[in-house]
């Protein structure tokens, strides 16, 4: 690769920076903007006069004394109370990840470790489910959630993500499994061990890369829910993506769209540090099912 | 392994997906044939000197009675698919009699709120689909020739629009193009007019849409080539350039082909995931101007009150329309498997 880079005439190399630095500034630049905006009021980061206000906060400064407020962070967190949906975020999170791997873990390795046809029309049956966009099943669920009062809770929300996750979380671990060589459990199974004690000590210790980065998916996922989580949560239990989306409803008239504005930041920031940690990890995960397809 | 066996590894996701998938899709199915019972109504008669008036009134207990023992409501089949906030059967034909060319059709149908749904649903998923492949494509043909240490942060800073929820990914677009933010303003000073404003508009809302979905799916076609590129055949490579291939001609004759089976993929996978755009539209508060089929839903679902039986039947065609789509993938996944088991 890096002989071939060399080889690139001076002008490709520098249309290709060029647009390198484009794509970075379509990517990155939105983020930044808002996370610096956050910390002004609303009349210099949607200023009419001029656009420089957002940078240099002339309001701010007249207003609060100083290029940058925390008047944002503490409308949506202490007046709005996202700290709630913070909390709830996380146990939702929390039990999401952990059930769906329990329960995918299990399942994917059986479907690796059987050779029967039916685990073959079992996978079919999962990618179709996959494709099945989450808002179709909803009004499915709001009739039964209602009659049994199981609406509004969290812990209703969690089972519904963690069988909507189902699908992916069993392709993912299905192809990584596979990549588990089969000697590894007969060799214990012929040493005298059940098909669970061979899974339970010998292949849970050498599972944990694919697990891991399954893992982070099902996290997304719970994370980023929207349609679900909007419809499924009472107004206590809300999340951090259906809570922002209610700011949009009342704020805006009040104009506190700063308190959505710092709750967005606030929402994005997690997601940053965890891009930070598992970059490659994410990148693996994305690329598994494409390149074994 | 043994049949036993499987069946209580596989019983718990089995049972999950089960009861919070299988189920409400055949749910939503009998729903979608029910609406709720109309209201009870009572008529009496009150007779004073000037003669016998009739007057109707709800009688809000026995309605409340009756929608509480059948909450499923009154069965009516196929109507409300037939409806006007459906697929309007009886004003598709009108409009189809009453249209003298195509084009008077195709704009009358557009007044139909499914009708019009559709039409965004569809021109989002076909349009943002090639895009992202192409834009994708080129991301990393430039970050593979990138000098190694500039990969990783490339990559990194690359990764960020996709991995934000949707809802927030439109939200932070929508602020900088709002007509006080700073794209906003861009625009107004580039076009020369102050009162130029993106959400004023039909097109230009769908414009916005389709940027913001190219911006948000480009991340993951440019990940899976970026993968694909690493196991790109040199020699392939160096034969074709003594052969005297152009740059151009090598990526076309030697590295497209090489990665075809990463595009299918890729574009398999977003023709069915664009195909349920809807937090966008609530990001950019584009409902005025473009609906989906998930937002119809989501529409019917919220508020005060909840239409289940008019979103059961969204539900049901959006899920239509999806088997469509997914109907190559099953297809290239049936023949995978036959060529793995025929190996």
């Amino acid at each position: 690769m890096i002989n071939r880079s060399l080889k690139l005439p001076i002008s490709l190399k520098v249309s290709i920076s060029i647009f390198i630095v484009f794509w970075l500034i379509i990517a990155a630049f939105p983020f930044i903007w808002t996370l610096w905006g956050s910390f002004k009021i609303e009349a210099d980061f949607f200023s009419k006069a001029d656009w420089m206000n957002a940078l240099f906060a002339p309001r701010t400064i007249a207003e609060k004394g100083g290029a940058f407020t925390g008047d944002g962070y503490y409308g949506a967190w202490v007046q709005e109370n996202f700290w709630q949906a913070v909390i709830n975020t996380t146990l939702v999170c929390f039990f999401v990840v952990g059930t769906s791997l329990t329960i995918g873990t299990l399942g994917g390795y059986a479907l690796s470790r059987s050779s029967y046809k039916y685990t073959f029309w079992l996978l079919i049956t999962a990618l179709i489910f996959r494709a099945m966009p989450p808002i179709t099943l909803v009004a499915g669920y709001l009739l039964p959630f209602y009659e049994w009062n199981l609406w509004g809770h969290l812990a209703t929300t969690v089972i519904v993500l963690v069988a909507i996750n189902q699908p992916f979380t069993l392709w993912m671990l299905h192809s990584f499994f596979q990549k588990i060589p089969k000697e590894l459990d007969e060799s214990a199974k012929v040493d005298g061990c059940t098909q669970f004690q061979a899974f339970r000590h010998v292949i849970i210790p050498v599972m944990w890369p694919g697990v891991i980065t399954t893992g982070l998916f099902s996290f997304l996922l719970a994370y980023n829910d929207f349609a679900i989580t909007s419809m499924l949560l009472s107004q206590n239990n809300q999340t951090m993506v259906p809570k922002i989306a209610s700011f949009m409803g009342t704020t805006q008239t009040e104009g506190n769209v700063m308190f959505a504005v710092a709750a967005v930041v606030s929402t994005t920031a997690p997601l940053f540090i965890m891009v930070m940690f598992f970059q490659r990890q994410i990148v693996s995960g994305l690329t598994a099912g494409a390149v074994k397809g | 392994m043994k049949h036993k066996t499987f069946f209580w590894f596989f019983l718990p996701t089995a049972s999950a997906m089960l009861l919070f998938i299988a189920l409400p899709i055949f749910s939503i199915v009998i729903q979608s044939l029910f609406t709720p019972h109309d209201a009870v109504i009572i008529v009496t008669e009150n007779c004073d000197p000037f003669g016998c008036k009739q007057e109707t009134t709800i009688d809000q207990e026995a309605t409340r009675d009756l929608r509480k023992s059948e909450p499923l409501g009154k069965f009516v089949g196929l109507e409300i698919y037939k409806d006007r906030g459906h697929l309007a059967v009886n004003e598709v034909k009108e409009i189809w009699i009453e249209s003298n060319n195509f084009t008077e059709f195709k704009k009358n149908i557009g007044n139909l709120p499914f009708y019009r749904a559709m039409a965004f649903t569809l021109t989002f998923t076909f349009t943002v689909t090639p895009l992202m492949l192409v834009f994708g494509f080129i991301i990393a043909l430039a970050v593979n020739s990138l000098h190694h240490n500039l990969k990783g942060l490339t990559i990194f800073f690359s990764l960020l629009p996709m991995i934000v929820s949707p809802l927030i990914g439109s939200l932070v677009l929508f602020w900088m193009i709002d007509s006080r933010g700073i794209i906003g303003e861009a625009l107004q000073y580039v076009f020369e007019d102050p009162d130029l404003s993106l959400k004023a508009s039909t097109g230009l809302t769908w414009v916005m849409l389709i940027v913001y979905g190219v911006w948000h799916a480009a991340p993951f076609s440019f990940v899976v080539f970026y993968a694909g590129l690493q196991t790109l055949p040199m020699d392939t490579i160096e034969s074709a350039k003594i052969d005297g291939a152009s740059r151009l001609q090598q990526v076309w004759y030697v590295v497209i082909p090489h990665l075809m089976p990463l595009i299918t993929f890729v574009a398999l996978m977003q023709l069915m995931d664009n195909f349920r755009v809807f937090e966008p539209i609530v990001g950019f508060s584009a409902e005025a101007h473009a609906q989906s089929l998930s937002w119809f839903i989501f529409n019917d679902l919220g508020g005060e009150t909840r239409l289940l039986s008019s979103a059961a039947t969204s539900s049901v065609l959006t899920i239509i329309g999806v088997s469509i789509l997914l109907f190559p993938v099953l297809i290239r996944t049936w023949r995978d498997f036959n060529e793995k088991s025929a190996k």
